[in-house]
């Protein structure tokens, strides 16, 4: 059986646990099609050709007994950066290139109680720090719809990987979009939920307040189901919640109906390109066809959200990557001849360009005399942000708007330029500083290339945003388009 | 030099004896293998996060209540950034603007008997960082991170002291405290209780601070003294002779008996603090600090007015029978099994018992004489089954031999002669022997009562009760 890779997530699952295919022969398929595809996308860092087949077998065996849990046998992959026992965790950075995790991350290891195979670990902008993917070391990931093209970031491997369907979801993180970017560029689902509703325990952290792991999948029933198994609270994590995860796949049929909309007047602005637009507003008329109410909702503070953003992110990273200091783990240079030298040399070599320039940027919002101008102004300007959405969703169940301005960009197109770069994410980095669950779902095409819709709700809303979402794709077919070279 | 007056502040860490780490859950216990102790959060490895330790929290609790403080409902761990290679994430969690502790003060007692209130600006909680090694490692620096991560409390003072000994007071009072309330085990040759001195000087009725050196890492009562006396004497020849002292980071050599220069204000790390995002800020509720404040002991200061009031001890007495909880225990266990002499009691305890204890090194927990039995000794005082003297014989053959007061004076006959016939013959006898002291006495040589006292005590062991003895001597001589 060869189509495997058209069969999504949940389909997969409930076949293996049918015994309707084994999780061997599933996997060996989407190896074969993971090793064909690596030369023209790169969208793997760590191909894990025998444990997955190992694990396979074991799954197989598993279901054979009447046993495993949800995910039994079906194989996805992690994002370089969730540590994973005894594999290489790369983060995308040179600094990371010999590091092996001597422990899984809680998203890893609930996956793996769920039974879900790691087939492998998705390359990614180094840290996360970046929306094309271009900032990785281990060389640029291409867009499946064009290889040309970029296919967003940071997450841009798990992206790729799916859209290609080399597997049926992988992991990912956001800290300012970046679930949802690369998304929305490969024409996939991707599911960034609350701040505190998956552990970031074992995620290596870009910047801690914003971080928050999710999923790529094809569907948002595949993301309803690969999140229920992920989500939870975690002792390990302080800043993860303590409230139960409810069944989002059993939530996922719910009625549409009275659905109230909010269109973010701030989201359909100049920057937005017409095409995409159109896209975006043939979406909402399916909804409105679905029973949903649209309203247009403001919020005033949200076009601060990117200059926040770069404060507060920055600041973070600046202080959670010092740890890289070539001492216990990591990359060290040779022959240092002192401790600066060690320092500078091993951080030197190890970090590559927009690493350096947000530690430099954070180095300096957190510096003695700026603090108070960028660092506490900006927490400041984020708590009003957050004020705005808590206020619009006091009349709208959730808002709705675009993911990103523009589809997928050429290769190298905004790597001479950071701030045409940064702009990028200037729709998703608001869920981000509020902590709101978003997806951005597959809403139409604009010159062969994927346009994604964003809708974002209250905090722990994750079950409204998914039934959304599925509704939208119940009535449309976007989301099951693929890229013709991996058709 | 009257003419200056020293200012000091000092800022105390205090480890606190919790078993597990303040962020994560290795064991704190000192003296394992190095890296034995350290798990992959205090490592500092990608990806792991910190947890606060309830118990820290609740003893920095413990702490400002007993130092009258404002206990903080809202604080916030913050980090400070700064390289060093044994702080593994490359920033300490501290707190910085919200400390959980706030505005306190204690009481020191001055040399003239007086108190001094000495105001605590705040107390907060940060992690400890590893040790760099040295030692049998030619060209290389060893890294044990078996310390990263130890809870402390740093107790930073308003600078209230005008002297070194007025600084050493304070710290003991801070480490008797500490060992009060059972929240440090004040051991501070293993460091567990170290302070930064702040020293500045200024001409007398100056009311604007003198430009001060920070101290690093005091770790004995003594070298607090030295390092602020030396320090003083440093800066006030620097001004006399023409200079100024600038503000800087100084270490105390304990061989040299001086403080060294380790860097200057303009060399001194930015710390770039910002709140912790992966912690959440500390919310402490009233039942909370109520809660914690039921579990205080009897306090140092509240310990010795009982002792003035209850046992009539003066206060200098009082204060030292406090300064341990162990040894106001002890004391208080003797008093109860005798308790017909509360001040002889102290006496004893203050006295022999721990000139004893100390000449073998021992705490006075260490069970080496229990109090039941140094309370048997007493007693036999009250009675006057022996004289004080004879007591002192008693107790030493108790502390050699570990047995009973009762047994020794059986075994060695030294119960005290109180027969007044038994006396009044041996007295007989001494006179009839010595008639010529006797003639000189009684034609008004009166110094020759002393050598008739001695004369009664060696015929009879030492064992006549003094008082009679005298009594009955002065009436016999006089014929």
């Amino acid at each position: 059986m060869s189509e495997f890779h058209k069969l999504g997530l949940t389909a997969l699952a409930a076949g293996l646990r049918a015994r309707k295919f084994s999780s061997v022969e599933l996997t060996g398929a989407l190896l074969e099609r993971i090793e064909a595809s690596q030369q023209a996308l790169n969208a793997f860092i760590s191909v894990l050709r025998e444990p997955a087949l190992a694990q396979a077998a074991a799954a197989d065996r598993e279901l054979a007994a009447g046993r495993g849990g949800p995910l039994a046998g079906v194989p996805i992959a992690h994002k370089d950066l969730f540590c994973t026992e005894g594999v290489r965790t790369t983060c995308g950075s040179r600094m990371l290139g010999n590091f092996v995790a001597p422990y899984d991350a809680t998203v890893v290891a609930k996956l793996k109680r769920s039974g879900a195979i790691v087939i492998g670990k998705t390359n990614m902008d180094e840290f996360a720090m970046g929306s094309s993917n271009e900032t990785s070391y281990y060389g640029p990931v291409r867009n499946p719809w064009d290889p040309h093209l970029v296919p967003g970031g940071s997450s841009g491997g798990s992206a790729a990987a799916v859209a290609a369907r080399l597997v049926p979801g992988a992991t990912a993180t956001d800290t300012g979009g970046s679930i949802r970017q690369p998304a929305a560029l490969c024409g996939i689902t991707g599911m960034k939920p609350t701040y505190g509703r998956v552990s970031r325990y074992g995620m290596v952290a870009f910047a801690s307040s914003l971080d928050q792991g999710g999923t790529l999948t094809a569907s948002a029933a595949d993301a309803a189901l690969m999140l229920r198994e992920m989500a939870g609270f975690d002792a390990r994590d302080s800043t993860s919640v303590d409230t139960p995860v409810p069944d989002y796949v059993a939530a996922l049929e719910e009625p549409l109906k009275g659905l109230r909309i909010g269109l973010l007047r701030e989201f359909f602005d100049k920057g937005l390109d017409a095409h995409n637009e159109q896209r975006v507003r043939e979406a909402l008329k399916v909804f409105e066809s679905l029973g949903a109410r649209l309203e247009e909702v403001s919020l005033p503070h949200l076009p601060l959200s990117v200059p926040v953003y770069y404060v507060v992110a920055p600041a973070e990273c600046s202080s959670n990557l010092a740890r890289y200091d070539g001492v216990r783990f990591g990359h060290r240079c040779e022959n240092p001849r002192d401790l600066n030298d060690l320092y500078r040399r091993s951080r030197g070599e190890g970090f590559g360009d927009e690493v350096k320039r947000r530690i430099m940027t954070g180095t300096y919002v957190l510096s003695a005399g700026y603090y108070d101008a960028y660092y506490i102004k900006a927490q400041r300007v984020r708590a009003l942000i957050n004020a705005d959405f808590i206020s619009a969703f006091k009349s709208v169940d959730v808002l709705m708007g675009p993911t990103t301005p523009t589809p997928a960009f050429a290769l190298g197109a905004k790597t001479s330029d950071p701030i045409t770069m940064y702009l990028n994410d200037i729709y998703t980095i608001g869920a981000n500083l509020a902590g709101l669950p978003a997806i951005s779902v597959p809403c139409g095409f604009v010159q062969d290339l994927p346009v994604g819709l964003q809708i974002v709700g209250p905090h722990f809303s994750e079950a409204r945003v998914l039934t959304a979402a599925h509704a939208f794709q119940r009535a449309t077919e976007w989301h099951t388009r693929i890229p013709a070279a991996y058709a | 030099m009257s003419t200056w007056e020293t200012v000091i502040g000092l800022e105390i860490h205090a480890q606190l004896a919790t078993r597990s780490k303040i962020f994560s859950g290795s064991a704190t216990a000192y003296g394992a293998p190095p890296n034995a102790q350290a798990n992959l959060v205090d490592l500092g490895y990608p990806g792991v996060l910190p947890v606060l330790n309830r118990e820290a929290v609740r003893m920095a609790v413990k702490l400002g209540l007993a130092i009258d403080a404002q206990i903080a409902a809202h604080s916030v761990f913050a980090r400070k950034n700064y390289f060093y290679p044994d702080l593994p994430k490359g920033y300490q969690i501290s707190q910085y603007e919200l400390p959980v502790v706030a505005k306190g003060s204690l009481e020191i007692v001055l040399e003239d008997g007086s108190r001094k209130r000495i105001g605590i600006t705040r107390a907060h909680l940060e992690e400890d960082a590893g040790k760099s090694l040295h030692e049998g490692l030619p060209g290389l620096t060893g890294i044990d991170l078996n310390r990263a991560g130890t809870p402390l409390v740093e107790i930073v003072s308003e600078p209230d002291m005008r002297s070194a000994k007025e600084a050493v007071a304070y710290m003991k009072k801070v480490h008797t405290l500490v060992r009060y309330l059972e929240i440090c085990d004040g051991n501070m040759q293993e460091g567990s209780f170290r302070c930064d001195a702040n020293v500045s000087v200024r001409r007398a009725g100056s009311e604007k601070f003198g430009t001060r050196a920070e101290i690093k890492n005091l770790n004995s009562f003594r070298f607090v003294e030295r390092a602020i006396n030396y320090e003083v004497a440093r800066q006030i020849e620097l001004l006399e002779s023409g200079g100024a002292v600038v503000q800087e980071t100084r270490l105390y050599d304990p061989d040299k008996g001086e403080t060294r220069s380790m860097r200057s204000k303009e060399e001194a790390n930015d710390y770039r603090y910002f709140p912790d995002p992966d912690l959440l800020p500390v919310e402490l509720d009233t039942a909370f600090i109520e809660s914690v404040r039921a579990t205080l002991p009897e306090l140092p200061d509240q310990k010795a007015a009982r002792f003035v009031k209850h046992y009539g001890l003066s206060a200098y007495d009082a204060g030292v029978l406090t300064a341990s909880r162990e040894l106001g225990d002890y004391y208080e266990a003797v008093v109860e099994a005798a308790p017909q002499d509360p001040k002889l009691a102290a006496n004893w305890v203050m006295g022999d018992l721990a000139a004893a204890l100390n000449k073998e090194n021992l705490e006075v927990g260490s069970g080496r004489l229990p109090a039941a039995r140094l309370a048997g000794l007493l007693k036999r005082i009250s009675d006057q089954t022996i004289s004080g003297k004879i007591a002192k014989e008693v107790f030493e053959a108790m502390w050699s031999q570990g047995s009973e007061a009762d047994a020794v004076i059986e075994a060695k006959g030294l119960q005290q002669i109180t027969d007044s016939s038994a006396i009044e013959r041996a007295i007989d006898e001494v006179m009839a022997r010595n008639p010529g002291q006797l003639a000189d006495y009684r034609g008004g040589k009166d110094k020759l009562f002393g050598f008739f006292v001695g004369q009664v005590m060696k015929a009879t062991g030492g064992k006549a009760n003094p008082a009679q003895l005298n009594e009955l001597l002065r009436r016999k001589l006089s014929g």
